[in-house]
């Protein structure tokens, strides 16, 4: 066992109403990769922000090298050799690679001999830059990339991680695990946040499961199974979704040779898309994000209007249709953006429902809105689906994402649509909440509805999908049965790793 | 031949002055908005700015105390609108407004009694033999201090936002303010230092207004200056030489309009009065369409709220 790098002791942080942190206490090990394992809410990133100097415990002390470390701001942590790789919110669109990275350095060189240096440590961990380009047209592997660039130009100590796997292929996770592994060999201490436990498997030396806010266990993650992983960090027995025999029935949804320009000048456009979908089919589409997803959800929904023909529903035209149209056709969708995009943040659950539910469950009458009716409708949600809230009056931002995700979801699936298109149902959604949401699915299918998943998860996706396609700028891959293929033949199917490329074998 | 009582020497020279107060107030709101604050209230202090600097100017009888007193009546607005927005978090477009209001009814009770009083006279600055050259002489170099000094200024701020450090975290500030705290910036101080500066910029366009291009004070004399100067910003795609050129286009049209009035020409006044704003919309609209890049250049936060969290 290495000797501490740095030892939490005791870690508390409160904020009104939720103990995010309760006398949290591990150490991590030099070189060692560490796993923080916990579900959404058990307080992965309080943690990790007070290491950061971005909050500060209410009680507890750390030590870094058995001196007391307490960093009042990012600043302090990163003058320490303490470096963070955000999940989001860390990179500048509009700022190009060189400068993103500057603004992440605490005495940068000048701009021309850091784009030099970025270049030089880029190459040397397999992970190639070009430092003049905007980061607003970088894919997302690009980006992270960025991330960690800026983090090892600082020669760190610790390394933090933050769910850094949930945007890559698999060939480009195996880079990337290629490359921290190389990191802990020279001394590097790694901790690593997730919630995928195959991957804390093959990865980390040790692992700290938070639930709730509190250390459950700290164990050796190859010592223990990926349930036994998921029940600890879960607190209750998981039940993997039941999937009813059914046989499958005509084509609902067909779509021909769709190409479409995307309305978001850092978007991929649709090119040359072509599938049909039956009724009681599960089609799982995967992709790394950024490479259509958004705009293939936009165009099915009718937010991007498409030719008349080329999008038809049980062989009638609707490509031309808005989302009103559509959905009063039958075709209902739920973004992945949960606020501002599937539920307006500042109006009340009746008043969401309403929005969407208004034609199809007849809310209101000859232009007048029924309450009584859509918060009757709104309830409903809120009971079938679990939705954890004091009632249809709370607006839409107070909920938590597993919650909100929860009523989005089910308010379309109430709709009884012939198709349901789902971006990300289950993205930053907790484990038994997902479940329901899977599960919700899985019946609409079972009752012949023709449901469209998009989801980066390919666990998830294969437990799911009946057929798999997969989007790689923004064409589609033929669409081939789910049973049988293999993690590796998907993550071909998504267009592989790019130019991504192992560390050269001599610096090994 | 009418349009050939216009010289264009003294057209060239009347230009600049008349473009030089919105270009004052443009280049400070480029930098408010640059750092993710968007102010409607320029108009409100450069009238503040107009009001204060004549009135110093007049009591002190130093013009240069009237733009210094006048640049900082604009920030102390500035520095009101700071607290509301960055402090109470209310509303930037309200706020704004309200502080336009707020502006024109407070110099127009301040004012009162210097309404037809005449300000002490700026110097122009005495270039030597370069304002003797024909023709560009009288058209470029006998202007006073401030015309030169705020083309400076656009050069100075364009090399801040393009080459310092300090102009790239302000940038990425207006970029994406989750981030910035995320990596330990402070967003409300540098959002504060931007909008004081922007507040002291209208300011001394104001005073430039009262105390050399018009020389007077009258209630209200800014007459929608301030909006041109936001909507410049805008059209400008927050490039400091294309809000110049902006400004320079429109202080163009506008003296031309005046001299064709003078002339006599036989259009309406009143077309006449509003071309130079048609005519600048039209020339940035068209200047900003075409390129998809063009609308890229607006700052991501750009009238966000930023709620520290955690």
């Amino acid at each position: 066992m290495p000797a501490p790098l740095m030892q939490l002791d005791g870690l508390t942080k409160s904020y009104p109403g939720v103990r995010a942190n309760d006398d949290i206490s591990f150490n991590i090990g030099e070189g060692q990769i560490h796993a923080l394992l916990g579900e959404n809410g058990a307080g992965k990133s309080t943690l990790v922000k007070m290491i950061y100097g971005l909050v500060r415990p209410d009680s507890g002390a750390m030590t870094l090298y058995g001196a007391p470390f307490a960093p009042a701001q990012p600043t302090e942590a990163r003058l320490n050799g303490i470096a963070m790789v955000f999940q989001h919110f860390s990179l500048f669109d509009a700022l190009d690679v060189a400068e993103n990275v500057a603004l992440g350095m605490e005495n940068p060189p000048p701009l021309r001999d850091l784009a030099r240096r970025i270049r030089t440590v880029s190459e040397e961990y397999g992970l190639p830059l070009d430092p003049t380009r905007l980061v607003g047209e970088l894919s997302a592997g690009e980006r992270q990339r960025v991330e960690i660039v800026r983090c090892l130009l600082q020669d760190p100590r610790l390394l933090i991680m933050d769910e850094p796997t949930s945007v890559l292929t698999p060939q480009e996770v195996g880079i990337l695990f290629r490359t921290l592994r190389k990191l802990a060999s020279e001394g590097t201490a790694i901790l690593y946040i997730s919630h995928k436990l195959e991957e804390i498997r093959t990865l980390c030396d040790e692992a700290t499961i938070l639930r709730g806010g509190r250390k459950v266990a700290t164990c050796d993650p190859r010592e223990k199974t990926a349930r036994e992983l998921a029940e600890l960090m879960v607190g209750q027995i998981l039940t993997p979704p039941e999937r009813p025999a059914r046989a499958m029935g005509d084509v609902v949804l067909e779509v021909d040779n769709l190409s479409l320009k995307s309305s978001n000048p850092f978007g991929t456009s649709l090119k040359d898309i072509s599938f049909q979908l039956r009724a009681g089919e599960v089609l799982g589409i995967a992709g790394v994000a950024g490479n259509g997803q958004d705009e293939l959800l936009l165009m099915l929904s009718g937010e991007l209007r498409a030719p008349r023909n080329q999008v038809r529903l049980r062989g009638k035209p609707v490509g031309h249709l808005g989302p009103n149209g559509r959905r009063g056709l039958g075709v209902v969708a739920a973004p992945e953006e949960r606020l501002g995009h599937a539920a307006a943040p500042d109006m009340s659950l009746t008043e969401n429902a309403l929005l969407s539910a208004a034609r199809r469950k007849r809310l209101e009458r000859g232009g007048f809105i029924d309450w009584g009716k859509a918060e009757a409708f709104a309830r409903d949600i809120i009971t079938r689906f679990d939705v954890r809230t004091p009632g249809p009056h709370v607006l839409a931002r107070a909920l938590s994402g597993g919650n909100l995700q929860k009523f989005v979801i089910g308010r379309e699936i109430e709709l009884d649509p012939d198709v349901i298109i789902v971006n990300q149902p289950t993205w930053g959604v907790d484990a038994s909440a997902a479940a329901t949401i899977r599960q919700a699915l899985l019946d609409l299918a079972g009752k012949g509805a023709g449901v469209l998943v998009i989801r980066q998860d390919l666990d998830e996706l294969l437990e799911v999908a009946d057929s798999f396609a997969a989007l790689n700028e923004g064409r589609l891959t033929p669409v081939r049965p789910a049973k049988g293929l293999s993690v590796e033949e998907i993550g071909l199917m998504m267009g592989g790793s790019g130019d991504m490329h192992v560390a050269h074998e001599a610096a090994e | 031949m009418i349009l050939g009582s216009i010289n264009p020497a003294v057209l060239l020279a009347a230009l600049m002055v008349a473009a030089t107060p919105i270009l004052l107030a443009a280049i400070g709101e480029l930098v408010v908005e640059k750092s993710g604050v968007l102010n409607l209230g320029v108009e409100g202090m450069m009238i503040m700015g107009a009001c204060l600097g004549f009135i110093i100017a007049v009591n002190s009888g130093s013009p240069f105390l009237g733009f210094v007193g006048a640049a900082l009546a604009g920030m102390v607005l500035a520095a009101l609108f700071a607290l509301l927005t960055q402090v109470l978090m209310t509303n930037h477009v309200a706020t704004g407004l309200a502080l336009t209001l707020f502006g024109l009814g407070l110099t127009a009770l301040l004012g009162q009694q210097y309404v037809g009083i005449t300000p002490p006279r700026t110097p122009r600055l005495d270039l030597g033999p370069l304002s003797q050259i024909p023709f560009f002489g009288r058209a470029f170099f006998r202007h006073d201090i401030v015309v030169y000094l705020t083309i400076a200024l656009v050069g100075a701020v364009w090399w801040f936002l393009k080459y310092s450090r300090a102009g790239m975290i302000l940038r990425a500030v207006g970029e994406n303010h989750d981030a910035a705290h995320a990596l330990g910036y402070h967003v409300k101080r540098v959002r504060l230092m931007a909008i004081l500066f922007g507040g002291a910029c209208a300011g001394l366009g104001g005073a430039y207004l009262s105390l050399i291009r018009v020389a007077g004070w009258t209630e209200g004399m800014t007459v929608g200056a301030g909006w041109i100067a936001l909507a410049l910003v805008v059209f400008a795609s927050w490039r400091p030489w294309r809000a110049m050129a902006g400004a320079y286009l429109f202080g163009g049209v506008v003296v031309l309009q005046l001299n064709l009035q003078a002339a006599g020409v036989r259009i309406p006044v009143e077309y006449l009065s509003m071309s130079p704003y048609l005519i600048t919309i039209l020339v940035l609209v068209l200047m900003s369409s075409g390129k998809a890049r063009a609308s890229l250049n607006a700052p991501g936060s750009l009238n966000k709220q930023f709620h520290a969290s955690g």
